[in-house]
């Protein structure tokens, strides 16, 4: 104790610090301007608490060298993958680094259980296994969702939900297999005899991460990686408490709580309901007709017309106004940066561009933002769904670029369809609609999309990036 | 199969039924293209631009209707075509098989078969790009104004200028079809203030999308006549109608009439005391003229002054922009071609159980086939109230409203929230309470906190929270090497491993968050 060069008051102090800088880095976000300095107090916080905790009464000075060399390797590793990773690939960089989270709660929470240098009696020993036994169970569940949340989005797993048969009752077993275990973990006398309950949980709770994700499929995922984003908040907060740790709560409250706002504007965006969204089986795949009421959705009528990459240049260069809709094709096809030089040729020309993101665009909040802010899209032109969808009557094209359910009428128009009261971007309004899509395939909902058979709409086929070039080409002729 | 495309030789006919940039398209569809010589001329195309496309030129009508399987017309055949045709062939153009019973004898006598292109269906929504007297009245519409403004001694827009101020052109449209809307459009971009009227009520809202303002005939009565046609009106309807067009004429400058009923003459709707009401140097162009005309004092084909007014009665408004009419003309052909060859081979298979062209076909194979029997009624177009109100309804379950929770709803909300706190209170212990209450702070801040982040920055936000994540770090650390190491049979080295293992994991997504973080954060720039 005496060695330490931070005393225990002064490192309170510390955590004290690092929360509001935390609490400041998150209010940074608000604005792009701001968000840049709002990143930086989330480093300077991060750093004062780490060396206020290596160099606290808590770590003795011979731990530094193991912890020095865990940062080395560990930070080593993170700065190398925050490097090398594709915009288009950030639901997946994520979704893995909060399968990190998961398990190093889990870690903490099974060394916090063998470690017998401080015995509690009484309430606090029950209250102390308690918060340990759901740190681990928390830390599991994200730990193994979060991987296969990682596996779906880069296409190593199925995106079509599974669904085993009788599933709510699965988890509820599980549920009620996980209390029973708690009740005996708590009642071991010793850490060998509650080690078994606290493996079974581990184990079941693994398994139900696991099978969680597997239901839920790939138009959902902006949900579940906002959802484990809030679980590994939680995750870090129960961690606090086991260790009566302040800064490790509010932290943990501030990403739970985040990432719970984020699932619910995600869920808000798709008109779900959150529990339907974790209850799963809706995004299926591709083509499994969801859900769809016996004759009840009329057949769309009309007539498919296809257009070339130039007479797209054509209308494109005639319009005075044009809101682009990107969507996930946009990031499969890496189309973003011809997106960003088709936009910068139209304005150079005097065209008004735009583009129209839909909250769910994409495979996580925000994604279609990042990645035509990496193609050097001037954020001040890319507008939210509730900005720009009373703009589209005015507008003389709407380019819609690998999005579907997103901008399909039957949400608003045809009340039995799967889709009904979602909000959606109302293209239709727009003179021309220009949908560039691979082929006439439904979209994760798999619903069709009347939008394809209106008669101010255009379809450009072919792949985004390869069909963009030749509009790009066409247009600088 | 070989198109033929005859020069048109009705009097003031200047349009051609193909055009250079249509043929390149045809001969993709895999037929070949014969042009007669000069048919384009009039149309401002050159027989060399129709070569360069690819068609060939025949030297005169003789050559080209011998020659051709399909002919493509812009005008009903003239009688000395009628004696060029040989059997089997096959004619697409204007027909108006109504207008013209004697023509449909003639050419059902020739054993052809006829395409009339203005008996399409132009309900069929799929008919729409075929539809050629939609683009042959847009193109009217347009030039009607054209034509108003040319005779007309202001400018359309009102400018104040150093030398005063111009008021605007007052322009009345009578009849919102698609030659009305047009030139309602065209109208407007010239900056003119523009009224227009029609029986029907439902064009009122397309009135105003082109910058018109929708004037009303005070008095109840619907007049769509089916298939986008008006219909005639009641006599209280048209007595309202005359005092409101009275008005109109008082106050505008330009009227421009296209009122028409199909199969009955125009509707006599500005008489010639309207016209003496109008200020001198007004301008009426009357494109009805050709069906007798909107207006008492049209001369169909002239434009004649009278009682100060210029009054235009030109039936050749499209022929007075060949080139442009001729285009669009050529494209509702294309696209009719493009009906009738699906298997794009160059041979056309006209199919009669296909809707549209069963309408079109008004001659078969020397049968007349004309009129077509009435389309089965398009699918009734669901209840839009009954609609909206369900999905208002499912906006309301879940997430979907933006208010306040009901009342009821809160005090629920509240009144668990104060039975969890009485439980926690009641038996936990104080240590416990103290992070409890930093706790439940801390979710508050957050929430209020990120409510106000922008969502352009949700990633970046969960990239960053993703990183701030990693403070459970500070768990590990503590526990690597604490100074309680060594008592109380504590196992120090599975410990320190866990920790370390920790250690290694967080500090991944430690570095690795702020970075990415940082790295997509140095992306948003204006």
């Amino acid at each position: 104790m005496t060695s330490s060069l931070i005393s225990s008051s002064l490192a309170t102090v510390a955590y004290l610090g690092a929360a509001i800088l935390f609490v400041l880095s998150l209010g940074g976000l608000s604005n792009p301007e701001t968000s840049r300095r709002g990143n930086l107090y989330g480093v300077i916080g991060m750093t004062l608490a780490v060396i206020a905790t290596i160099l606290g009464p808590r770590v003795a000075a011979a731990g530094i060298p193991w912890i020095v060399a865990a940062i080395v390797i560990g930070g080593g590793i993170g700065l190398y993958a925050a490097k090398t990773v594709k915009m288009t690939q950030m639901p997946e960089l994520v979704a893995l680094m909060h399968s990190l989270v998961g398990l190093a709660a889990c870690l903490v929470g099974f060394a916090s259980y063998v470690d017998t240098s401080i015995q509690y009696s009484g309430a606090e020993k029950i209250i102390h296994e308690v918060e340990i036994y759901i740190g681990i169970l928390i830390g599991a569940v994200t730990f193994s969702g979060s991987l296969i949340a990682f596996g779906k989005l880069n296409g190593k797993i199925d995106g079509k939900p599974l669904l085993l048969p009788a599933r709510h009752w699965l988890n509820l077993l599980a549920l009620l297999v996980v209390i029973w275990f708690g009740g005996e973990f708590i009642a071991a006398d010793s850490v060998q005899s509650g080690m078994t309950p606290l493996i079974i949980m581990t184990v079941i709770a693994l398994l139900f991460g696991i099978h969680m994700v597997m239901a839920i499929g790939g138009a959902d995922m902006p949900v579940v990686v906002s959802m484990l984003n809030s679980y590994s908040g939680w995750a870090a907060a129960a961690t606090g408490f086991m260790l009566s740790n302040d800064l490790l709560i509010v932290t943990g409250a501030l990403v739970g709580s985040s990432g719970a706002i984020l699932s619910y504007i995600m869920c808000q965006a798709m008109n779900r309901n959150f529990i339907s969204v974790i209850a799963g089986g809706f995004g299926s795949g591709s083509g499994a007709p969801a859900a769809k009421p016996e004759g009840a959705s009329a057949e769309p009528q009309g007539e498919v017309v296809p257009v070339s990459a130039a007479e797209t240049a054509e209308l494109l260069r005639e319009a005075k106004s044009v809101i682009i809709v990107p969507g996930y094709g946009m990031a499969v096809a890496q189309a973003q940066h011809t997106v960003n030089e088709i936009t910068a040729s139209l304005r150079s020309k005097g065209v008004n561009v735009r583009f129209g993101i839909h909250p769910v665009a994409g495979r996580m909040p925000g994604h279609m933002n990042v990645l035509l802010a990496e193609a050097k899209v001037p954020y001040d032109i890319v507008l939210e769904m509730d900005e720009i969808n009373e703009d589209f009557p005015d507008t003389d094209v709407a380019m819609v670029i690998g999005a579907n359910d997103i901008v399909n009428p039957a949400a608003q128009d045809d009340p039995t369809s799967p889709i009904a009261g979602m909000p959606v971007l109302e293209v239709w309004k727009a003179r021309t609609s220009i949908v560039m899509k691979r082929s006439m395939a439904s979209g994760y909902a798999g619903v069709d999309n009347p939008l394809f058979y209106k008669e101010n709409n255009r379809m450009l086929f072919g792949d985004a990036k390869k069909m963009l070039d030749e509009v790009l080409i066409a247009l600088k002729v | 199969m070989l198109i033929g495309v005859p020069r048109e030789i009705y009097p003031g006919e200047k349009r051609v039924a193909t055009v250079p940039d249509v043929v390149s398209k045809l001969i993709k569809l895999g037929f070949e293209v014969q042009i007669e010589r000069g048919a384009g001329e009039l149309a401002d195309l050159s027989d060399a631009s129709f070569i360069e496309a690819g068609a060939s030129i025949a030297a005169d009508a003789q050559a080209l209707w011998h020659a051709s399987d399909i002919i493509f017309k812009v005008r009903p055949p003239a009688p000395e075509e009628l004696l060029l045709m040989r059997s089997g062939q096959i004619l697409i153009g204007f027909i108006w098989p109504a207008q013209n019973p004697e023509l449909m004898q003639q050419m059902a006598a020739k054993n052809i078969t006829v395409l009339a292109i203005d008996a399409l269906p132009r309900t069929l929504s799929r008919a729409q790009k075929m539809d050629a007297l939609t683009s042959m009245a847009g193109v009217s519409g347009y030039r009607a104004v054209v034509e108003a403004a040319n005779a007309f001694g202001r400018f359309f827009n009102g400018q104040i200028t150093a030398a005063g101020k111009v008021p605007p052109a007052k322009v009345f449209i009578a009849g919102a079809g698609v030659a009305g809307l047009a030139a309602i459009g065209a109208a407007a971009s010239l900056g003119a203030i523009v009224r227009a009227n029609d029986t029907r009520a439902e064009v009122a809202d397309q009135v105003v999308s082109l910058g018109g303002e929708f004037v009303k005939v005070d008095y109840d009565e619907e007049g769509s006549g089916g298939g986008g046609y008006a219909k005639v009106m009641s006599e209280g309807f048209q007595a309202a109608q005359r005092a409101m067009y009275a008005q109109q004429a008082r106050e505008v400058d330009i009227i421009i009439t296209t009122a028409l009923i199909p199969g009955k003459p125009a509707p006599r709707l500005i008489t010639a005391d309207m016209v003496r009401s109008m200020k001198p140097g007004s301008v009426i162009v009357d494109m009805a003229a050709e069906q007798g005309g909107n207006c008492e004092l049209t001369e169909p084909g002239r434009a004649v002054v009278k009682h100060g007014v210029t009054i235009i009665g030109y039936t050749d408004l499209v022929s007075r922009m060949a080139r442009q009419s001729s285009t669009l003309y050529g494209t509702n052909l294309f696209r009719l071609l493009e009906e009738l060859c699906k298997t794009k081979d160059g041979v056309i298979n006209v199919n009669m159980q296909d809707d549209a062209i069963r309408g079109l076909t008004v001659i078969k194979d020397g049968e007349i086939t004309w009129p077509a029997p009435a389309l089965a009624p398009a699918a009734p177009k669901p209840a839009p109230k009954a609609a909206s109100a369900a999905v208002e309804k499912k906006g309301a379950h879940g997430h979907g409203s933006r208010g306040p929770m009901p009342a009821s709803t809160l005090a629920l909300v509240f009144g668990l929230g104060a039975l969890a706190f009485w439980a926690i209170g009641a038996y936990a212990p104080a240590a416990f309470l103290g992070h409890f209450t930093v706790f439940v702070l801390a979710c508050f801040i957050g929430y209020m906190v990120v409510w106000n982040v922008t969502p352009a920055l949700h990633t970046p936000l969960m990239s960053v929270t993703n990183a701030i994540s990693s403070i459970i770090v500070i768990g590990a650390l503590v526990q690597i090497l604490p100074p309680e190491a060594g008592t109380n049979a504590r196992p120090d080295a599975l410990i320190q491993w866990l920790a370390f293992a920790a250690i290694v994991l967080t500090a991944i997504n430690m570095f690795g968050g702020f970075a990415v973080t940082r790295r997509m954060l140095d992306m948003f720039r204006k």
